[in-house]
């Protein structure tokens, strides 16, 4: 990590993110935004993965295609979109305006030693999302974008994609549940679904 | 060898569709199959369903459990050769005992063209069942309403992985030559 970076830190971004978060529903992919989520607060109306790599934010389609009433949003990482790139696809397609996705890109595979992601080189999130059909996107490198992309999430027309770049750095893990069936029926239950 | 089913007798593939209705499947993923075409019709056509056309099979295992989280059910389309691709995110059906209803159309197995088919059309019901999804088959069109039927209540009242195979004999094999 170079001392001067002075990309946003993940943490901060995830509690921006999260402000005023009212009635937003909170799905985060394997693993560093889980703990993020997790560092933040725990919350009943989030949903993180612990696994399944790739598919945090189809659970997010999922989701917002099934509660068109509630705002939904997903944060996941770099290496964890990349290794569901296709859903940007059939995401692109779907575009339902409840739905927003942010990627902490840090251009490297945290949990597992730090190797670079492909985003390190020359992979770009957000021209993906754009080819995908993505109407609104948005690169965000500062504090004023994130901001700006945090009030859009609560009234969005369409599906969002943000690709969030941060820093490569490692704060405490903070871990929530990782009982799924918990997980899974705290969440139903507090956004009312009957069992 | 059972008497081939009378002209005016309804389609199979519609019965299935009514099966879906019954259980009240709100959001179908798919990956195209020649199998699944009249189905994805029917899907495609009905208000009530939101159709998702996946890249790839897995997408709709995460569909289905987002779904689930927001109250809806979902059904997964997919041929037998997208079996293997769901395999690591079928952990995220376990771990949190989603339900997760998967309709297989089987190639690789009956009159198959194809060699490349068969690795995967060979091992379908092996990998399945080694995820500890429940597996039925459907070889006459008699049962195969009956069957997704019997899938649904189990997956959605069971909180279970059910998929129901459609034996590509049902289907009837691929022409190469027209």
């Amino acid at each position: 990590m170079i001392a001067n970076d002075r990309r946003l830190d993940r943490r901060a971004a995830m509690r921006t993110l999260l402000e005023n978060r009212g009635e937003l529903l909170l799905v985060t992919g394997l693993g560093s935004t889980t703990w993020d989520a997790a560092a933040i607060a725990d919350d009943d109306r989030n949903f993180y993965l612990w696994g399944a790599m790739g598919s945090a934010a189809m659970v997010g389609l999922g989701l917002a295609l099934a509660r068109p009433d509630r705002r939904v949003l997903v944060v996941t990482g770099d290496g964890e979109m990349l290794m569901g790139l296709g859903s940007l696809a059939t995401i692109g397609v779907q575009r339902p305006p409840n739905l927003a996705v942010a990627v902490f890109d840090n251009g490297h595979y945290g949990e597992t030693g730090m190797q670079e992601s492909h985003t390190a080189e020359r992979v770009e999130l957000v021209a993906v999302a754009r080819a995908c059909g993505f109407k609104e996107t948005f690169d965000i490198i500062d504090e004023l974008g994130l901001r700006d992309f945090a009030a859009h999430i609560h009234n969005a027309a369409t599906t969002l994609l943000a690709r969030i770049a941060i820093r490569a750095d490692e704060p405490p893990r903070i871990l929530p549940p990782r009982d799924g069936v918990l997980l899974k029926t705290r969440f139903r239950s507090a956004i009312g679904v009957e069992a | 060898m059972r008497a081939p089913a009378a002209a005016d007798m309804p389609d199979w593939r519609d019965e299935i569709f009514a099966a879906l209705k019954a259980a009240e499947i709100r959001q179908v993923g798919y990956v195209p199959d020649a199998g699944h075409a009249r189905l994805i019709e029917l899907c495609r056509d009905d208000q009530d369903i939101c159709t998702v056309p996946l890249t790839t099979e897995e997408e709709g295992i995460a569909l289905a459990a987002g779904a689930w989280l927001g109250g809806q059910r979902a059904a997964l389309l997919m041929q037998s050769s997208g079996v293997g691709n769901c395999i690591n995110t079928l952990s995220l059906t376990k771990a949190c005992r989603f339900p997760l209803l998967m309709l297989v159309a089987m190639r690789g197995e009956w009159a198959e063209f194809n060699p490349w088919q068969v690795p995967m059309g060979m091992n379908t019901r092996a990998a399945l069942e080694l995820c500890d999804v429940l597996v039925h088959r459907v070889e006459h069109p008699e049962d195969a309403a009956e069957t997704v039927a019997a899938a649904c209540d189990i997956a959605f009242n069971g909180d279970l992985a059910a998929a129901v195979l459609l034996s590509q004999r049902l289907i009837g094999a691929k022409r190469w030559v027209k």
